[in-house]
């Protein structure tokens, strides 16, 4: 199988954001692979060991993402291809996705293209979803699951979250499938892997490289991002000699401000 | 023009469905705010829309939408926003009409805003904002130029209108050109239930501290540690889960707790499980790892409860217990229990 996984490169989840110049900043806090691309990068490699073929992992970002690639690498992945051009760079959904789809058709004949969940800086959970459109595929969104992949019949069966419940779904290949947490649990880099990493090559396709010329302009702009304030809370401590007591004086005071 | 879609699960409407058109109505002057609603045999959700508030409907209720399948929806919805002709499309931020919302903003080449806390009209456009980097950040984001503008709202960010069967208007029926569905859904399984994340109004939550009762003696033929610890941590939780049960909440976990199987991750709240904002969250044997008040800081009122009174979490807390929950929980769950007669 042709196996495509798409990851981003966003701060560590242990950042501390601040505004600074009107642009978000994670101080000198790392980069690192998108937590939740950990979980595709995965699927897309359990998916080789079970049923042969190569895995190609793509990004869109500027050329530090290459780091990120690595890792993907490291963790198994065959080869990576990084997608940065400078007319990308404030690119929102919906330019992303026309970038990654149209760098997916230069690639032979893929399969599967997985997704994680959302990227943990933008948190807008559409961009898998945007790219199959684009290529005219099934999305498989938010699978926690797979049940079956058939290469020979084309044909895939996950399940998928929704908040009333699971649903399952067979769905043609290729498709595209954006993973959550439950699906499975990812791999460590190996000594082998990360130094075969940190020698390969990374391919950077620009935007003409992908035929996405002129490059579209972004439908959207972000006029300011605002840090949140959140008023000094001084926690009044519950006193009480005994766990009952303190249970008592908890209670009596969430119902004095109707709370409860 | 302004449209609202109105999201269900087989005509069940969640309550983001109604704030959506509650934030509709925010936006529209006489009475021009119109639903949107698909699926089969879904009149009467139409109906329910009325009552909601909404002037009109325009319904596609056809076979082939019986299961939400998003390219079925989306092939419908594109076609219905073109011929309405409306310049805002409005949301709720459901996994369904999130993704929904994705896809008709590629069919449409137009820019989708998910996960609106605030919106705001200025020069004929809607600013919103939305949280980013799971609510450390937030940033205004606008579309200038293309229309419609696609807009999905957050839950509990807007009220939704009361229902007043009364209400009157006009339900338009579409019939829609659909290509013939190339996935098949086969089936539903159930999700452990109980109340959901997002939508609950109170939520108890625990961390890594549920396991740590020595007390508790873990049966004989658990001789490996970790399953003792796992042991314990599920004990732990049935505490919390019984306060949960007494106040009608949600059940919520940290990622320290996730990542040691405690608890399925479906129940994980932060910046990689899910970002809530209930009136009232109780966090128990929770520390405050930054990835975890990512996820819950636009609660309205924090209550805390842990052992150690110089965790993070007392920062955001409002009321605070210092003590260990294996104690507090039970001592709060019968207080309750006495204090609210049940």
């Amino acid at each position: 199988m042709k196996i495509v996984v798409c990851v981003k490169q966003t701060p560590d989840t242990a950042a501390t954001l601040t505004v600074v110049g009107g642009v978000a900043s994670w101080g000198d806090a790392p980069l690192v692979l998108n937590p939740w691309d950990e979980y595709a990068v995965e699927q897309a490699l359990r998916t080789k060991e079970a049923h042969g073929g190569s895995v190609t992992a793509m990004s869109l970002g500027p050329q530090a993402a290459k780091e990120s690639l690595k890792q993907a690498l490291a963790m198994g992945c065959d080869e990576a291809i990084l997608i940065s051009d400078p007319a990308l760079e404030r690119a929102d959904s919906l330019l992303a996705s026309a970038a990654l789809a149209a760098a997916i058709k230069r690639i032979d004949a893929p399969d599967i293209v997985f997704f994680g969940k959302a990227a943990v800086d933008t948190d807008t959970e559409v961009t898998g979803p945007q790219v199959a459109r684009r290529l005219g595929w099934p999305s498989l969104n938010l699978v926690a699951a797979i049940s079956e992949l058939d290469p020979a019949a084309k044909t895939i069966t996950v399940e998928r979250l929704l908040e009333e419940g699971r649903q399952l779904v067979r769905s043609p290949l290729p498709a595209v499938v954006s993973v959550v947490k439950e699906i499975n649990e990812p791999r460590y880099p190996s000594f082998m892997g990360i130094r075969k990493a940190s020698k390969a090559e990374i391919p950077i396709w620009s935007a003409s490289d992908i035929g996405l010329q002129p490059v579209p302009e972004p439908a959207l702009t972000w006029p300011e991002v605002i840090a949140p304030v959140r008023a000094e809370q001084s926690c009044e401590f519950v006193s009480g000699e005994t766990p009952q007591q303190q249970a008592a004086a908890l209670v009596e005071r969430l119902i004095e401000e109707k709370l409860i | 023009m302004l449209l609202v879609y109105i999201d269900h699960f087989g005509g069940k409407p969640p309550v983001a469905a109604w704030e959506a058109l509650g934030a509709g109505s925010l936006f529209v002057t006489g009475s021009d705010l119109k639903a949107v609603v698909m699926g089969s045999g879904v009149e009467a959700l139409a109906g329910e829309a009325i009552a909601h508030g909404a002037h009109s409907v325009l319904l596609a209720d056809d076979d082939r939408l019986k299961e939400f399948r998003p390219e079925v929806y989306a092939d419908g919805l594109s076609q219905i926003i073109r011929q309405s002709g409306a310049d805002i499309v409005l949301f709720p931020t459901t996994s369904r009409a999130r993704e929904l919302a994705a896809l008709v903003a590629v069919d449409l080449d137009t820019g989708i805003t998910p996960d609106a806390i605030q919106l705001v009209r200025q020069n004929g456009a809607i600013v919103a904002t939305r949280p980013i980097y799971a609510g450390k950040l937030l940033t205004t984001e606008v579309n200038l130029a293309r229309r419609p503008q696609l807009l999905t709202v957050r839950g509990r960010s807007f009220p939704a209108p009361d229902s007043d069967p009364t209400r009157s208007g006009e339900i338009a029926r579409i019939e829609l050109g659909l290509a013939q569905p190339r996935t098949e859904v086969l089936g539903y399984k159930q999700s452990g239930g109980g109340v959901s994340l997002s939508d609950a109004a109170i939520i108890v939550s625990g961390g890594r501290g549920v396991a740590n009762n020595p007390a508790l003696h873990p049966p004989p033929e658990l001789t490996n540690e970790k399953e003792q610890e796992i042991w314990r941590a599920r004990e732990g939780f049935k505490l919390v889960g019984e306060l949960a049960g007494v106040l009608g909440a949600a059940v919520g976990a940290s990622r320290a707790a996730v990542d040691a199987g405690y608890i399925p991750y479906a129940h994980q709240v932060g910046q990689t499980g899910k970002v809530v904002s209930p009136d009232l969250y109780i966090a128990c044997g929770i520390s405050g790892a930054i990835q975890h008040l990512a996820g819950m800081r636009t609660a309205k009122t924090i209550v805390a409860i842990n052992k150690d009174a110089d965790a993070p979490i007392f920062k955001l807390a409002r009321f605070g217990v210092v003590g260990d929950l294996h104690q507090i929980l039970p001592a709060l769950t019968s207080a309750l229990r006495q204090r609210l007669g049940k």
